[in-house]
């Protein structure tokens, strides 16, 4: 049974940004896709850069996919599978992640 | 085997090029290489010549230096005149005594004025045009003079009257002939160049033969005329052509030509065997090449015939075959060109003349008998032809269509007849200056050059005169395009477009958001390419609050929190230091603040003071202390203007011209926060001594005792490049309209994370098409620009004061969104009495560390 932790509310994401919560000791980057009540959840650590980074990166679109671009280094990670673009050795761990009554909850395993 | 010997005679232009060559030529280690320099100096840049009055020094100059000479083992000895040739004993003698043996010998003696024997020519203020020396004459003796004369109206002599003119002496030109230029314009382009001339104030006096020079009246000197009539001048500078230096040649035994000049084969071999002779010097099918691009051509000839000989034993690939003379340049600003037959001689041959009186427009097209082939062409007022017609009479290429088009004044919307360049033969030379063809451009387009700079570093086409830039650039397309390389200039997959189009879009429709581009003109939801991209574009024109809701999405790694992200994602923090300049109280203040927060301090090389390791959390409380402090943001984390650099100038220095820090500051504090298409940074320096390095800058400005000189367009960095003169002796406000029209333009036109170094050198016609658009004003959007500029100036904010100001915008800088803890994942060593990251290595040992203490 997945528990689901709230981490913020919906506003306080900015369209198109990224924040970064705590969820059991884990860093978990969110990302709203655009002005809608999507959003993404997946590790917040760049495994290139090796740095706690990746909820401050630009988002957009590569053909369909969703991505976040490190702001480090620039490489691509799917905001949906964690699937790195460049290089699909370094995927990352994405999460369950809900938006109920403008409350946006992740969730625990 | 011992190596050969190599000696060069004269270290001009085209001796250089030959030892440059040699010297980095494969072979280059079986040889010696010798050479004796008349002049005090190495080689330098004779054709820019006339750049030391617009403030060019002997360095600007300089084609080499001695370091790189000794670098390559060269031998040379400067001020040294080599005074004997024996050809028996193969040696020769210099001036001092030194006799050298050679194995090959090359004389590039090159050749002097020709000064007419006129009585009274040997006065002190009676000068020639040649050197670097010549030149520090003509200034020193214009300094005490109020009117020159140029005796000679051809191409040096209405240069050397441009020199006499910007030196502000009341000048004149007296020429023998009935017409200016009689060698390359016919009549009637002679006469639109006389009237161009003289409406810019210089005086122009034809069919005058100078009998005596005596003693003026009003003036230091007095020219008689054989016609009965005389001028008055304070000085006289002689530009009546060159004569072959082949003295050398008369007194050793060498066969000389009749009227002068170094007999030569095809191979460049004089009547000795293993004498040579190329460059200005030689006579080759008793012609002499008074022009630099046929001297290099000897040159390369020369060098393969030596190796030849000396070496391979194999029939040399290259000979000389004679040059074209054609020519295309700016005199007293007034576009000339001349190509072939300029004067109609060929048998047969028949005209088109197109005369414009009032656009000031002459040009003739001479054909053949049955019109199919251009024989020569003369073009005065407009040359943007010269390409074209240049290409069809180096290759022989019939004529397209009706000739009359050629000249023709283009209609409005229809294209410019020109030839396609794949019309072109892959053995075209497109670069005359460095001889290179269209299949030399292609070549480096298939090794993977694909814009301009790259083809330039590649094969240096376009790095001499430039006149070619156009045309290397339609071949590379070209070439590209044949790849299938899509020559796409698309900004990403989101946006058919360049940057400068979108420039244009946002302009016209007046957009102030992202969403209504991409909604209008684009695909997708963006991405890291085209958001930053369009941020700026928008900021450039509208300047609003950069994290303002509708833009904070658009802004990369650094804009977003208004910092520089450093690799363990933490912040730097650089505050403005207008100028380089700040007081002890706020020096103080910097240092309380770094110690308050342990953050490590550098001094930047823009003079600046960088304060590493911020955690996101940390900054608004930073940045409210320097606020409170009266720092402002010094926007290092954007693509916009950095710093202005500067030295110390007139107010301490004993050297200073000028109050460098005062107009570095104000050029600081008018710039700050205009965003463009990469950083931009400025230094101004107070002398020529330019301690502030302001030509490595985008601009650079430097004090003379006139005013001040611009640069524009260098940069330091991964590919430095010195900045060009631009315009000299301004005054302040001139200064700020050029810049506010360079700047403009820049970040209008400019693709994605270009310097204002590449973005020049891509514009077609690079340096003058610049000067043309800034000064003026070809394109007609000199007001506008300056009113963009304006606006950007006038709605200028410190984002950070803003920031600390809105509560709202400061909930994003926490690391986490539900929980006040700091990253976890940071580690720094003390180093020098100061933090950094720790590496990977000593991460593993201080976690090992921790958990042992636990
Ligand atoms: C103001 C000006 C503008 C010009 N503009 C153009 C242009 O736009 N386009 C163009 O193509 N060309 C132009 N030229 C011509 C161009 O500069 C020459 O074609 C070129 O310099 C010729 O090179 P060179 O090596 O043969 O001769 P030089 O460059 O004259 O070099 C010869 C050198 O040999 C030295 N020397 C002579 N005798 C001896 C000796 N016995 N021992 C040791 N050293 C000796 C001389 O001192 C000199 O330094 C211009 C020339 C001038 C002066």
């Amino acid at each position: 049974m997945t528990t689901w932790i709230s981490v913020c509310n919906l506003s306080d994401i900015d369209p198109d940004t990224g924040v970064c919560a705590l969820l059991n000791g884990e860093q978990v980057a969110l990302f709203r896709w655009g002005n809608s009540d999507t959003v993404y959840a997946i590790n917040n650590f760049d495994p290139f850069g090796k740095a706690n980074v990746l909820s401050r990166g630009l988002i957009g679109s590569v053909g369909e996919r969703p991505v976040v671009a490190s702001p480090l280094y620039k490489q691509h990670f799917d905001l949906s599978t964690g699937e790195c673009l460049e290089d699909t050795e370094k995927s990352i761990k994405v999460y369950p992640v809900r938006v109920e009554a403008g409350v946006v909850a992740l969730g625990a395993a | 085997m011992s190596k050969k010997r190599i000696i060069v005679v004269g270290n001009g232009m085209v001796g250089h090029n030959f030892i440059d060559t040699l010297a980095n030529a494969e072979c280059a280690s079986q040889f010696d290489i010798i050479t004796f320099a008349e002049e005090a100096r190495l080689a330098y840049d004779r054709v820019q010549l006339s750049k030391y009055f617009s403030g060019a020094s002997a360095e600007d100059l300089a084609l080499t230096t001695e370091a790189d000479y000794q670098k390559q083992g060269i031998i040379y000895t400067l001020n040294e005149k080599v005074v004997a040739i024996d050809s028996h004993a193969k040696t020769v003698t210099t001036a001092s005594g030194r006799v050298e043996g050679y194995d090959k010998l090359v004389l590039a003696t090159g050749s002097f004025p020709f000064v007419p024997p006129i009585p009274g020519k040997d006065q002190d203020h009676c000068l020639v045009y040649r050197t670097i020396e010549d030149l520090e004459a003509i200034s020193a003796s214009a300094a005490v003079s109020k009117t020159g004369v140029v005796v000679g109206g051809g191409l040096l002599g209405l240069e050397a009257a441009n020199a006499l003119k910007q030196a502000g002496l009341e000048t004149h030109v007296v020429e023998f002939a009935p017409r200016l230029m009689a060698v390359q314009l016919d009549e009637g382009g002679g006469k639109l160049l006389r009237r161009k001339i003289e409406e810019l104030g210089v005086s122009v006096h034809t069919e005058k033969a100078t009998t005596e020079i005596v003693a003026g009246e009003e003036c230091r000197y007095r020219m008689n005329f054989a016609d009965g009539s005389f001028l008055e001048t304070d000085m006289i500078l002689f530009s009546a052509g060159i004569r072959p230096q082949d003295e050398l040649a008369r007194q050793f035994g060498l066969d000389v030509g009749e009227r002068g000049g170094i007999v030569i084969n095809d191979y460049c071999q004089t009547s000795e065997a293993d004498i040579y002779a190329i460059g200005e010097c030689a006579l080759w099918d008793n012609k002499i090449y008074g022009l630099v691009a046929p001297g290099y051509q000897m040159a390369k000839v020369a060098i393969e015939h030596i190796v030849s000989s000396l070496l391979t034993h194999e029939e040399p690939a290259a000979s000389f075959q004679g040059a074209d003379m054609s020519t295309k340049l700016k005199l007293l600003g007034v576009d000339v060109a001349s190509i072939g037959d300029a004067h109609g001689h060929t048998a047969g041959s028949q005209s088109y003349v197109f005369n414009d009186d009032v656009e000031q427009v002459y040009k003739r097209l001479i054909v053949s008998a049955d019109g199919k082939k251009l024989v020569g062409a003369v073009l005065v007022g407009d040359v943007e032809a010269y390409g074209t017609l240049l290409q069809l009479k180096l290759n022989d290429m019939d004529i397209p269509g009706n000739p009359a088009n050629l000249i023709l004044p283009v209609s409005d919307g229809s294209e410019p007849v020109g030839l396609g360049v794949s019309a072109l033969p892959e053995t075209a030379q497109i670069c005359s200056c460095y001889d290179v063809s269209k299949g030399d451009i292609a070549n480096a387009v298939q090794g993977g050059c694909c814009s301009m700079g790259d083809i330039k570093d590649a094969t240096k086409a376009s790095t001499g005169c430039g006149g070619c830039a156009a045309l290397v650039k339609q071949v590379m397309d070209a070439e590209l395009t044949a790849l299938g390389v899509e020559v796409n200039n698309n900004l990403c997959e989101h946006f058919a477009f360049t940057r400068a189009e979108l420039a244009d879009i946002v302009r016209v429709k007046g957009y102030t958001t992202f969403s209504e581009l991409l909604e209008n003109h684009g695909s997708g939801h963006g991405c890291e390419i085209c958001k930053p991209t369009i941020g700026s574009i928008l900021a450039s024109f509208n300047n609003e609050y950069v994290l303002k809701d509708e833009l904070i999405s658009l802004q990369d790694t650094n804009d977003i929190f208004l910092g520089n992200m450093q690799k363990d994602g933490t912040y730097s923090i650089v505050p403005r230091i207008a100028g380089g300049e700040i007081t002890p109280e706020k020096l103080i203040v910097l240092g309380e603040v770094a110690k308050e927060y342990d953050l490590y301090t550098k001094i930047t090389g823009g003079q600046r003071i960088d304060l590493f390791g911020a955690q996101l959390h940390q900054l608004p409380d930073i940045w409210k202390k320097l606020v409170d402090a009266g720092f402002e943001t010094g926007h290092a984390y954007g693509k916009s203007l950095r710093t202005v650099k500067s030295c110390v100038g007139s107010t301490w220095c004993r050297y200073g011209v000028l109050d460098s820090v005062s107009m570095a500051i104000a050029l600081e504090n008018r710039y700050k926060g205009l965003r463009a298409p990469h950083k931009i940074k400025f230094a101004v320096s107070g002398c020529t001594r330019e301690c502030a390095e302001a030509q490595g800058k985008d601009i650079g400005v430097i004090a003379t005792e006139n005013g001040w000189n611009l640069y524009v367009c260098g940069n330091g960095g991964m590919r430095p490049r010195h900045a060009d003169l631009f315009a000299t002796d301004l005054d302040d406000e001139t200064l700020v309209k050029y810049i506010d029209r360079v700047l403009m333009f820049y970040v209008r036109t400019a693709d994605r994370l270009q310097r204002t170094s590449v973005w020049m050198e891509n514009l077609e016609g690079g340096l003058d098409y610049l000067k043309d658009v800034v000064i003026n004003d070809k394109l007609g959007i000199c007001d506008e620009l300056e009113a963009g500029m304006t606006k950007v100036v006038d709605t200028y904010q410190c984002e950070w004061k803003t920031t600390i100001e809105t509560p709202e915008k400061l909930k994003r800088f926490s690391h986490y969104i539900n929980a006040t803890d700091e990253d976890n994942n940071l580690l720094y060593v003390r180093e020098r009495g100061q933090r950094r990251p720790a590496t990977e290595q000593e991460r593993i040992e201080l976690v090992n560390l921790e958990t042992a203490a636990d």
